[in-house]
């Protein structure tokens, strides 16, 4: 059986490794520690973890003050509250002046579950890709989060990381991996179709290949673990090598990855396309797995999506 | 000596905003003698060296008063005064509100009001966990403590027990609308910080005396923050600027400009 772990428990993973190695490193968090998993750093490093209380506002705006005085803040929330409550903090105090702060954003996405549409984050990648100077990643497995996260407390400048709740498989070996900021992965070979995924919806890109595959349809799957800034080249050659390309995001399907995607392959190769992902509609209550399938994204979807596209090509 | 630096920044002032025919005149005038006491008695900073790590920090919380900072900033030696003149005009240095990138000495990009005492919140906090002796100055408007974020900073300054934090509220009475009292409510504003954790000073903001001994007893307090509620008159120095919620965020004209600049000592 394949291992599972959660993007956020390797966030907690991170921050401890982090708390030995970089002294400039705080962590702030608004009284969700233990859900965040902030609270494997403070068991390690007590005094440069930071509880704002329920605060998000501040939390961020604290952040960007650490920040402008030499500190390296991963500020950590509920995707929905760090992109969406604390949003034009964010713009203001830490975009525009370039500070390096650090948006570690859990519980993203429809997988949030059972809490329901209040807290189901589907347009933070949006809001947060439209903001001038911001980095924003989101990691596909464990093991790339937690390579994401070392490698973005070494990058000086502001960076939404996107995390989620649930356990997803774990794609990448961790002896090997290894994450360059803005760079997409090239995941199998295939010139009927590409399948460009990000988040824990890499994992379903790579089964609806396998599904694809038993009917000689041979699908490139494409990690883009960087929404921004893009991978311009890898998807370039992907449209122009395949001609199709189907996106898949755990996020509303406008202003996301598929937009993101859109964006290039308009103005540089033209391609069909078609976009998975959450469509214009808000989410409810319900198991994480179940919702994936009740809106549409599964491996399923994709690889219909896939057999749609190539029928039009 | 203090008074006379307040007044040739007035002056700047008014010549900044007539000259770019925009920006706003009375909340930079009431915050003129606060201002002109950190930057030339107070604060420890070195304008040939505006990163220099061990600096104290200033951030304009009320960031619309962006031309008394810059005017300050400007006789202070951090830029060239030509620069002053430049206010607000597309491809200049000086931004309608203080841009940390663009201008030598701005700690903070502010304008967005509430989030200046947080990220000052945040430097202080910096200071202590590295160990560093700077403080950090503030300068909030009256009216922006209706922000929300103001009351999770103030509650996070007094939990973290900030005593390197000095916080002023620019306390004019006037902001867009009218008068805050009319508008929404904010007394009794000393009461409110002391029930949040606060040292809490009141004084005239336009008298040096009291501004001065005011920041020593802040620097004197241990374990708490200090606000300094300051009594001012929002455009303080033009007689017809004066207490007037019109003068907000409105340039004077050729007239009056010179009218102000000969009641400020000087011409045009």
């Amino acid at each position: 059986m394949m291992k599972k772990i959660a993007t956020r428990e390797a966030y907690g993973e991170a921050l401890a490794e982090l708390a030995k190695i970089n002294d400039k490193v705080v962590v702030l968090d608004a009284d969700l520690s233990k859900s965040t998993k902030t609270a494997s750093f403070k068991e390690v490093c007590k005094e440069r973890f930071i509880n704002v209380g329920i605060a998000e506002q501040n939390m961020v705006a604290t952040a960007a003050g650490l920040a402008a005085a030499g500190m390296i803040p991963f500020a950590s929330s509920f995707a929905i509250f760090a992109s969406g409550r604390a949003f034009e903090i964010v713009r203001n105090s830490v975009a525009y002046p370039k500070l390096n702060v650090k948006i570690a954003a859990t519980h993203a996405g429809l997988t949030v579950g059972e809490d329901g549409a209040t807290h189901q984050a589907i347009e933070d990648i949006s809001i947060m890709r439209s903001i001038p100077n911001m980095t924003v990643i989101n990691p596909a497995d464990g093991v790339e989060a937690k390579a994401a996260i070392l490698k973005i407390a070494e990058y000086n400048g502001p960076a939404y990381i996107r995390l989620g709740r649930s356990k997803v498989p774990v794609i990448f070996d961790e002896d090997t991996y290894e994450f360059e900021i803005g760079k997409g992965i090239q995941l199998s070979e295939g010139n009927d179709v590409s399948i460009i995924a990000t988040g824990i919806m890499v994992s379903e890109a790579l089964k609806a290949k396998d599904i694809l595959e038993k009917e000689n349809i041979k699908a490139r799957v494409i990690n883009i673990h960087t929404i921004k800034p893009i991978d311009e080249d890898i998807i370039i050659k992907a449209a122009k090598e395949t001609g199709a390309i189907v996106t898949a995001e755990e996020h509303s399907i406008i202003g996301g990855l598929g937009s993101a995607v859109a964006e290039v392959v308009s103005e540089k190769a033209p391609a069909l396309m078609k976009r998975i992902g959450v469509n214009d509609t808000f989410g409810e209550s319900g198991d994480g797995s179940e919702l994936l399938a009740k809106y549409g994204l599964t491996a399923e979807d994709i690889a219909k999506a896939a057999r749609e596209i190539i029928a039009n090509k | 000596m203090l008074k006379e630096k307040a007044n040739v920044i007035r002056r700047d002032i008014i010549e900044m905003l007539y000259e770019s025919k925009s920006g706003h005149p009375g909340g930079s005038l009431s915050a003129c003698d606060i201002v002109t006491a950190l930057y030339f008695k107070e604060m420890n900073i070195d304008p040939k060296n505006p990163k220099w790590e061990e600096r104290d920090r200033f951030v304009l919380s009320k960031g619309h008063a962006a031309p008394v900072l810059y005017a300050a900033l400007a006789e202070k030696g951090y830029f060239d005064k030509s620069e002053l003149l430049k206010l607000r005009k597309t491809g200049a240095m000086l931004q309608g509100h203080p841009d940390m990138k663009g201008t030598p000495g701005v700690d903070m990009s502010t304008g967005s009001l509430g989030q200046g005492i947080a990220a000052a919140n945040g430097m202080a906090l910096a200071a202590k966990l590295q160990d560093k002796s700077y403080r950090v100055y503030t300068i909030l408007g009256d009216g922006e403590v209706q922000e929300g974020i103001v009351w999770e900073a103030a509650m996070f300054s007094a939990h973290y027990k900030l005593d390197n934090l000095t916080a002023f509220v620019d306390f004019n009475g006037l902001q867009i609308d009218g008068k805050n009292e009319d508008v929404m409510g904010i007394n009794p504003l000393d009461k409110k910080f002391e029930a949040f954790g606060w040292n809490v000073i009141k004084i005239d903001g336009h008298d040096f005396d009291q501004i001065i001994d005011a920041i020593e007893q802040s620097k004197n307090t241990k374990g708490k923050p200090t606000i300094i509620i300051a009594k001012t008159i929002k455009g303080k120095g033009v007689s017809f600027m004066e207490d007037q919620a019109g003068w907000h965020g409105k340039a004077p004209s050729q007239e009056e400009t010179e009218i102000a600049l000969k009641e400020l000592g000087g011409v045009k």
